[in-house]
């Protein structure tokens, strides 16, 4: 009983946090210096989500070393990305040489 | 563009976040069916909060005898960067009717916010954007319920699901939607200063080290911002002036 009280308190407060301005909606109004805070919303939080996962994918220190798949992997997306443009073929260069690199390589 | 093929496109570009995701949903119902829990309470939460970390840790808490104003609290705290990815995507929701606005809202995840900023950056005004907000939103919450269903049944079947690295699938996508931004030299520099701070805030609790990273990523960028429109302005003084 508790614990379902807890997880119905939980999703209360998580939908509160994500649909509260999108519910509010037109009556939000930002001002100017915010909205350009927000403009660097995306570029920071999706770097910031990852970088940790590719420097340090064991959570044990820093593994700038070619035995770290991730970091290969993560170079090969950058790589394929700044010569193709292309986001599709980004993430199958960056899967294919994980994988390889995981699998085969290191395996 | 029909509402069907946005809806498509919106559920196919996730794809690499749901194989990403998807380890990550069977250890979550593992852990439940190793836990306190019940099986169905495991489900609920992967039903009703549907937010990944936040259900991580709420196991550790409950595990731990941690009262329920701590949980809840711990919640709020871990899951306020949704509120960030909501003030974000918010110009371009805020014109759909609310039954839309509470829906997209729930499902709202890291994985879907950042197709939806990809999204957008590539079409601002798409008439239909929100039947593809709504096709990713719906292709990760499935996804999330199946795995975490497979993981309450099965999860003794996969102990090295999280060794096969298949979060890098979301890595991948990230990268494919940062890249292209780093042109700007803001932008450039807004990232490594994030990415700097994430790493080195990476075991401080609460995701707390996140929010860290954004706020510096942020200052950041609006500085360099700044710095440059004000070069230009006193440029452009300097060209009247002569």
């Amino acid at each position: 009983m508790t614990n379902t009280v807890m997880i119905l308190g939980m999703a209360a407060v998580t939908v509160f946090v994500k649909a509260a301005l999108f519910v509010l909606g037109d009556r939000v109004v930002f001002p100017p210096l915010l909205k350009q805070a927000l403009g660097f919303v995306p570029v920071t939080v999706l770097t910031a989500i990852i970088v940790p996962m590719i420097l340090s994918p064991n959570g044990e220190g820093l593994e700038l070393t070619w035995t770290n798949p991730q970091l290969v992997g993560a170079l090969a997306a950058v790589l394929a990305c700044v010569v193709t443009g292309k986001q599709l073929l980004t993430i199958a260069v960056a899967l294919g040489v994980f994988f390889t690199w995981q699998l085969g390589v290191l395996a | 563009m029909t509402r069907r093929s946005s809806f498509a496109a919106g559920a196919r570009d996730t794809l690499p976040m749901v194989i990403g995701a998807a380890p990550f949903g069977v250890i979550f119902g593992t852990l439940v069916a190793a836990g306190p829990l019940a099986a169905w309470q495991g489900q609920l939460m992967s039903l009703s909060v549907y937010a990944g970390s936040s259900q991580f840790i709420a196991l550790g808490l409950v595990a731990g005898h941690a009262g329920l104003a701590v949980i809840w609290l711990t919640t709020l705290i871990v899951n306020l960067r949704h509120a960030l990815y909501a003030a974000t995507l918010l110009p371009h929701v805020a014109h759909l009717p609310a039954r839309w606005r509470w829906t997209l809202g729930f499902f709202l995840t890291d994985e879907t916010f950042a197709v939806m900023a990809g999204y957008y950056a590539r079409q601002p005004r798409a008439p239909l954007g929100h039947w593809y907000f709504l096709g990713s939103c719906l292709s990760m919450y499935a996804n999330w319920q199946f795995w975490t269903l497979v993981g309450l049944l099965f999860g003794a079947a996969f102990p090295q699901l999280q060794s096969l690295g298949l979060d890098f699938a979301m890595v991948a996508t990230f990268i494919a939607i940062v890249v292209p931004q780093l042109a700007s030299l803001p932008n450039f520099a807004a990232a490594v200063a994030a990415g700097g701070v994430a790493y080195l805030g990476q075991d401080v609790p609460y995701k707390l080290g996140l929010m860290a990273a954004v706020v510096a990523g942020v200052a950041v960028g609006m500085a360099l911002q700044r710095w440059r429109s004000g070069g230009l302005e006193a440029g452009r003084r300097e060209e009247e002036a002569a």
